[in-house]
């Protein structure tokens, strides 16, 4: 089932030209009216002339996460704030978090995308859609709830936890399609069970959308082989609008919607620009997107193109399930965790030194993160009481930053391994 | 003399081994430990002694980098008789002193109760008042 044909089934060299005259279109408006891009533009030596086809992308300079901290909050905007219907938040690599701004037309292609999306998986106005995706600064809710209102399915906007009620709604009213983070959903299959409810024989449920963090072949197996329901991958992050695309029901690869969205994989190390199979680093221009500029932009997801058509008829490139990161970001719970906003939160507080250590492991289906930090003598007390509540007082700055619960460990100092060279402070013992 | 008694708090990591290191280093200095108390939370504990020379030995821990603080306790005697605890104990409380928390201890065939309190000096006049004996520093 397709949800807009024409686009989605156009020939490969039509969505090409199509492409090419979208990205034509954007740098030259970019380069007349956004300073940011204008001056990165200079700074690199080209000019929009300088695009004189699709391939002459490769001449744009790449942008980084650093430039949406460094424009934090709306420098980088290209329209005034009349114009900017909404904002989400994410974590930022430090202190600072991530803005991203949304005009009536940004959240249109997002909705567009989506609806695709579900349209594929067989999702339309019989479905129940219960979005168990955190509603707020977060892009996955709002995301999913507006593209599932625009197939004409019914939301429920569940949000995340209070895992039984979850599932007693979902009998209730008959959900027929679930979205939320993959180690959630094992969550909730943890809590059904306990509750005696099977999957099969007592509810309606038929797809899933999984996404928002890394999962493997061997989780959607167990997932679908327990519960005998369809998963799709999802993907898309908050710099991109949120999760927009998936797979389709051939399952061979996630649909980069190819009007909205372009697709390159560089090599992370020499920035060469990879063929498609080969395996490297994802790096997406959004064509359409009018609040500020994503062009050539390093999302750090690591990943290949497939080109070869899909058996469902759609022409768009697609994406190999997401094997990694390019660079130290951990997710946590669906959320995004860089080692140097633990770094830069311990710096806040005079009690600790500079050494720390972050252990993940996966406790069932849920994520769970220790940081081990080392006490300054001074800061060293007798009493019981007053040590535990530093140690309260560290895990909820540490939350206050990067909005997950924490578990933080006391050590002497000296305790915590020093590292020559490259520091590896992450211990990931998931099995995902 | 003094009825203060300087107690040694000491940080150690909740894995194997790491209160053989801290007594290791006890023992290359000669300190002997007279009375000693373990309290731990998940991921670390305190071990508060009390010493012969507390001094020379807190000296000895922090050049080797081992968190160490001195805290002052009070030993009470104990007589071998029922409510002899109490008698410290109410004494101490209606003082409106509050016990932090304390560590029996059996030294020289006399039971000692070493405490922590909030106000040692006020404990100290008000032990001796109820003509309970206190230990000294002297005798450890």
């Amino acid at each position: 089932m397709f949800w807009n044909p024409k686009i989605e089934c156009m020939p490969v060299e039509d969505l090409k030209k199509l492409q090419y005259e979208e990205l034509k279109a954007l740098v030259t408006k970019l380069y007349e009216s956004n300073q940011f891009y204008h001056e990165r533009m200079e700074a690199h030596g080209v000019k929009p002339e300088d695009i004189t086809c699709l391939e002459d992308i490769s001449k744009l300079p790449f942008m980084y996460k650093q430039d949406l901290r460094d424009c934090y909050p709306t420098k980088m905007f290209t329209v005034p704030n009349s114009q900017v219907v909404r904002y989400h938040v994410s974590s930022g690599t430090t202190g600072k978090p991530t803005l991203v701004g949304y005009t009536e037309n940004d959240l249109g292609y997002w909705t567009e995308a989506l609806a695709r999306s579900l349209t594929s998986a067989g999702v339309g106005p019989d479905d129940v859609l219960q979005v168990c995706y955190g509603y707020g600064l977060f892009t996955g809710g709002l995301g999913l709830h507006y593209g599932g209102e625009k197939v004409g399915a019914t939301v429920l906007p569940a949000s995340t936890g209070n895992s039984e009620r979850q599932i007693e709604l979902m009998i209730d009213l008959d959900v027929t399609a679930i979205a939320c983070t993959p180690s959630y959903f094992i969550h909730l299959m943890g809590v059904a069970k306990k509750m005696g409810v099977d999957f099969r024989r007592d509810t309606k449920l038929r797809v899933a959308f999984l996404g928002a963090e890394p999962w493997s072949e061997a989780m959607k197996k167990k997932i679908e082989d327990e519960t005998g329901i369809e998963t799709f991958d999802i993907y898309g992050t908050s710099e991109q609008a949120g999760p927009m695309f998936t797979d389709c029901p051939c399952h061979n690869g996630i649909h980069i919607a190819a009007d909205i969205m372009y697709v390159e994989v560089i090599d992370p190390e020499t920035e060469e620009i990879l063929p498609p199979g080969e395996r490297g680093e994802l790096v997406v221009t959004m064509l359409k997107k009018e609040a500020f500029p994503l062009v050539r932009y390093r999302i750090k997801d690591m990943t290949h193109i497939i080109t070869e058509p899909c058996a469902c008829g759609r022409t768009s490139p697609r994406i190999a399930r997401i094997t990694g990161r390019s660079d130290d970001m951990l997710i946590i719970r669906g959320i995004n965790v860089f080692p140097s906003q633990i770094e830069y939160t311990l710096l806040q507080i005079p009690e600790v030194g500079d050494q720390y250590m972050i252990h993940v492991t996966r406790d069932g289906a849920l994520d769970n993160m220790t940081v081990q930090v080392e006490i300054k003598a001074d800061a060293f007390s007798d009493n019981m009481d007053e040590m535990l509540r530093l140690r309260s007082h560290i895990e909820s700055t540490l939350k206050k930053y990067l909005n997950i619960a924490v578990k933080v460990e006391l050590k002497a100092p000296g305790e915590l391994p020093r590292f020559e060279g490259k520091a590896k402070r992450v211990i990931d013992n998931r099995v995902i | 003399m003094s009825h203060i008694i300087k107690q040694l708090s000491i940080f150690v990591n909740n894995e194997p081994g790491r209160l053989a290191h801290i007594s290791s280093v006890l023992k290359d200095c000669n300190i002997s430990m007279r009375a000693c108390n373990l309290a731990e939370s998940t991921e670390f504990g305190i071990l508060r002694t009390v010493v012969d020379n507390p001094d020379q030995a807190f000296d000895a821990l922090k050049q080797r980098g081992i968190i160490v603080k001195k805290t002052d306790v009070i030993g009470v005697y104990l007589e071998d008789t029922p409510g002899a605890l109490f008698k410290t104990a109410d004494a101490l409380g209606k003082a409106g002193i509050n016990i932090e928390y304390g560590y029996a201890y059996y030294y020289r065939d006399k039971a000692v109760f070493f405490i922590r309190v909030d106000d040692p000096e006020k404990a100290v006049e008000v032990i001796i008042k109820q003509g309970i004996s206190l230990v000294s520093d002297s005798e450890i």
